[in-house]
């Protein structure tokens, strides 16, 4: 066989792929699914838009959170007889202005939602990649571990955990970390042993990477959609829980304009002025339906199980 | 099929372990030691403080104190409340049915209405029915509950006046508890308008409860449906000539179910971190609530003695749903 017809076949096996390849491409492709769910395009531009707010709060707020009208105390909606455009939403039982409360609120709960993914992030891929890379009794005293934490109703201990660490934001945010670890631990454990039985990670022992480049390198990338997706997800489950322990009176401590703590403050005017109580409701739900909204999107997009093909 | 409950006894009695250990340390991991926090404010003299930690066995290693926990367990001795004196498992015991019987009405709700929802979005896919369906489910699942509490209560209490805003039933009526279950006991009684009455102070607190369960089986039910919807054997049943009511209804419905009866049964855990909440806002006489209020009583034994409770009968329950699982699915059976 002449050595140009061996080229031909070379090139007939392996027909040449010219679609573009690269970050570009995988952005193009992630897009082109994500914008199909048109409730997760809505959402993405949500969150985007809170994001905005948040960061902004002291340019759109009308007020400061914390400063108190002595003229104008449970004033409602400038909609409803006795409001005032000074204060579009009205006021609280001290005299603050909600619309401003409620702006400044979102830093909060984007504070919230990043710090406790951040933490149940790293420490449940760290834990997950162990277990998962190492198996035998390590795997099994890692998983005997989080088994005990899921058996916990997740609120429940949250709950016992700030009892121990004292009620604030800080430990709030921590307890919803711990709590949320598992899902992290059992996903990535779950993908790195689907990983391991593959041909390029034995490839890549058999040239010698070093196990630390083999987990972090070769192997985690390969398991990052479902991580992308319950990062998501537990983004909003992070400010529902902390906007319930701070409801409780175990979150944030008033007067922080955190969103679930003002919702705590309302509760004795709920029969009397019932803009003090919708509004920071509405506010959670909001924000929360538009992550979720944007999950069950990156879930379409990413989930190779459910991808079509 | 006893080889499988075996080999799922072999995972939940670790993870029991593990739970005693963390109510165990649970009450040393806070700052000041138990005795001391047993006599609270007023303080006691260092002879008295000795005898007490001797009395209780907080002078031994920790090994051994947990070695005396786990046997204090295993005698039923869940500690005494702090503030009441009473034992622990006692307090749990009588407010256990309240818990009960409102996450029974919530679950009820859930699936009456989530079920049908679900399969009726399946069958109709892309409907304006099935985007209202899932639209609501996932508003429902994003639902602060505490303030869907509130909101009820400002509607239904508030401007209607139809429902009372706490409690399990009027004053005007007394009668001994047979049951613990109101809305039995109030029907035994035979006191006239008992029964309506603890309807009407049920129905909000159980509607609250079980939104979260109802988005969460509607959504799940709707894919296990579509997914059973797209198989084989339901082609062949429909290229028989079977009517759609008795593909869906027989074929479709009983392999969809599968999946569905495993994430009702999963929904114990989300029921009692939902009555925390829930009993909190309408001061249901439950288990969550007490949870909170001994957190801020600082009757750290009764937290103690709830907390693995709460968790042992989670883990009965999801045990139970595994068994349940095993049962009407083989295959589960064979793998692991």
């Amino acid at each position: 066989m002449s050595e140009t017809t061996m080229q031909e076949v070379v090139e007939r096996i392996e027909p040449v792929d010219d679609r573009p390849t690269g970050f570009r491409a995988v952005l193009a492709e992630f897009w082109s699914y994500f914008s199909e769910n048109h409730g997760a395009v809505l959402g993405l531009f949500f969150f985007i838009g809170v994001i905005l707010v948040a960061i902004f709060a002291n340019h759109i707020a009308p007020h400061l959170p914390n400063q108190q009208f002595r003229d104008a105390l449970l004033q409602p909606p400038f909609w409803e007889a006795g409001g005032d455009t000074r204060f579009l939403l009205g006021t609280d039982a001290i005299g603050r202005d909600m619309l401003s409360r409620l702006i400044y609120g979102s830093r909060y709960s984007l504070f919230i939602g990043c710090i406790v993914v951040s933490i149940s992030l790293v420490v449940g891929v760290i834990l997950g990649l162990i277990a998962g890379f190492f198996r035998g009794w390590v795997d099994t005293f890692i998983m005997r571990i989080m088994d005990v934490v899921l058996a916990f109703p997740s609120l429940l201990l949250a709950l016992v955990l700030v009892a121990i660490l004292g009620p604030s934001l800080i430990n709030a945010m921590i307890a919803i970390a711990i709590v949320q670890q598992p899902h992290y631990v059992r996903l990535t454990r779950a993908a790195v042993m689907t990983e391991m039985t593959k041909d390029y990670v034995t490839a890549a022992r058999v040239i010698g990477v070093r196990s630390l480049r083999l987990m972090f390198i070769t192997v985690l990338p390969n398991c990052m959609a479902p991580l992308i997706v319950q990062a998501a997800l537990s983004f909003s489950t992070a400010i529902l829980d902390a906007a319930a322990l701070g409801f409780l009176g175990l979150g944030a401590q008033p007067p922080t304009p955190e969103w679930g703590t003002m919702l705590a403050e309302a509760r004795e005017f709920i029969l009397r002025a019932w803009w003090v109580v919708t509004f920071p409701g509405v506010a959670i739900l909001v924000t929360v339906l538009a992550i979720n909204l944007m999950g069950d999107g990156l879930r379409d997009a990413l989930d190779p199980k459910l991808k079509r093909s | 099929m006893f080889l499988y409950f075996i080999r799922k006894l072999g995972v939940i009695l670790p993870t029991f372990f593990g739970v005693t250990l963390v109510a165990f340390v649970f009450i040393r991991t806070l700052p000041g030691d138990p005795v001391l926090l047993m006599a609270g404010e007023r303080g006691m003299s260092d002879e008295r403080h000795a005898a007490l930690m001797a009395e209780f066995g907080f002078d031994k290693p920790i090994i051994v104190q947990y070695g005396l926990y786990l046997k204090q367990l295993a005698h039923g001795d869940f500690g005494h409340s702090i503030t009441t004196r009473k034992p622990v498992l006692e307090e749990f015991l009588t407010l256990f049915p309240a818990t009960a019987e409102l996450s029974l009405c919530a679950m009820i709700i859930a699936v009456f209405f989530g079920l049908p929802a679900g399969m009726i979005a399946a069958t109709r896919r892309g409907s304006v029915f099935d985007h209202t369906v899932m639209t609501g489910a996932l508003t429902g699942y994003s639902m602060p509950i505490f303030w869907w509490g509130l909101l009820l209560i400002i509607f239904f209490s508030g401007i209607l006046g139809w429902t009372p805003v706490s409690g399990r039933i009027s004053l005007l009526y007394y009668f001994e508890p047979v049951t613990g279950f109101m809305l039995i006991d109030s029907l035994l009684s035979g006191q006239e308008g008992a029964f309506s009455s603890a309807v009407s102070h049920l129905i909000l607190p159980a509607i609250v409860l079980g939104t979260i369960p109802l988005a969460v089986i509607a959504r799940q039910t709707r894919s296990a449906m579509l997914e059973v919807l797209s198989e084989d054997y339901v082609r062949t049943a429909r290229a028989k000539g079977l009517g759609p009511q008795r593909v869906i209804g027989l074929h479709a419905l009983r392999n969809a179910m599968i999946p569905v009866i495993t994430v009702i049964g999963l929904q114990i855990g989300v029921l009692f971190a939902g009555a925390i909440l829930t009993e909190t806002i309408f001061s249901w006489p439950g288990i969550g609530k007490w949870m909170v209020d001994s957190i801020f009583r600082r009757d750290y034994s009764s937290v103690q003695g709830g907390l693995l409770l709460i968790a042992a009968i989670v883990m009965f329950v999801n045990l139970a749903v595994d068994l349940l699982y095993g049962l009407i699915n083989p295959q589960i059976r064979h793998t692991d």
